[in-house]
């Protein structure tokens, strides 16, 4: 199965459901399990809320998903074109936050790290920041090696 | 995401249902610290039953709800909690501020 989609989206709030309902639903062709569906839309939905959050700080900007699939292997690309992460290797420490006041957890990066087989990040402060996530389903069985 | 709450003795049951992400976080927490200020509750019960998804947003919901009943020694408690919910809890450290208990009655009465 080789297909591609792209979805552009403004960031509110209320499109966070609506993006991760589009990748999982994209996903669902490789025939994943209920578990790696789940695994996905929780990555896709932390990425594009920090788009929303911090990127665009809740101003209105453009958020760009874009996914592809090659046989079982699942790529997703979230673009923003925000402030952008002055550090990237504080940022993607668990519990890290820069906005504790929003009741934030900082467990964002963490989770797009432990529910994808990986999860990288290419920022630039006052361009925007890019998140790739890439699963290759049917790997339940693979002991966590 | 809908809410129903409810208050037994001077604890807040929240009950969910639906997608607990930033944008539920948003309406959960108004609607929760509104309740916190104006009554007599101590503790808070999450019984996340009807929540078939979470992310980060809703750990930081709980955690910001922990740190307003903690200035009052309340505690927050939480239930019915999918094995998912359950690794979600663990990554973030949430177990070692709040207990999980299996149902509403089991929250209620302690065991
Ligand atoms: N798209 C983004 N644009 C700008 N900053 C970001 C972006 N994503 C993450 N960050 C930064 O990385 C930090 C950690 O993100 P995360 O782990 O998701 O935690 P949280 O969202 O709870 O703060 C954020 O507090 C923010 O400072
Ligand atoms: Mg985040």
């Amino acid at each position: 199965m080789n297909n591609y989609m792209k979805l552009e989206i403004p960031s509110k709030s209320q499109n966070e459901a609506f993006a991760r309902v589009v990748v999982a639903a994209f996903a669902a062709q490789a025939d994943p399990t209920i578990d790696e569906i789940s695994d996905v839309k929780t990555a896709v939905s932390e990425a594009v809320t920090n788009a929303v959050i911090h990127g665009y700080e809740n101003k209105t900007g453009t958020i760009v998903i874009s996914a592809t699939l090659t046989g079982a292997r699942l790529e997703v690309t979230i673009v923003d074109y925000g402030v952008g992460i002055e550090d990237l290797e504080q940022a993607r420490k668990p519990l890290y936050t820069s906005k504790p006041e929003l009741d934030r957890s900082g467990m964002g990066f963490t989770i797009m790290e432990n529910f994808m087989d990986s999860c990288d990040v290419i920022s630039e402060p006052g361009k925007g920041t890019t998140v790739t996530m890439v699963k290759t389903f049917g790997r339940a069985d693979d002991t966590e090696a | 995401m809908e809410v129903k709450f409810k208050k037994t003795g001077s604890t807040l049951i929240v009950k969910m249902f639906g997608e607990l992400d930033h944008h539920a976080a948003g309406f959960l927490r108004s609607n929760i610290d509104a309740k916190l200020n104006r009554s007599d509750i101590n503790d808070i019960l999450f019984d996340f039953q009807g929540v078939n998804f979470m992310d980060s947003s809703g750990i930081g919901m709980i955690l910001g709800r922990y740190k307003i009943v903690s200035l009052k020694n309340g505690k927050v408690l939480a239930c019915n909690l999918s094995p998912r919910l359950m690794r979600i809890f663990e990554m973030s450290g949430l177990l070692t501020k709040i207990t999980v208990y299996n149902s509403e009655r089991d929250a209620l009465t302690g065991a």
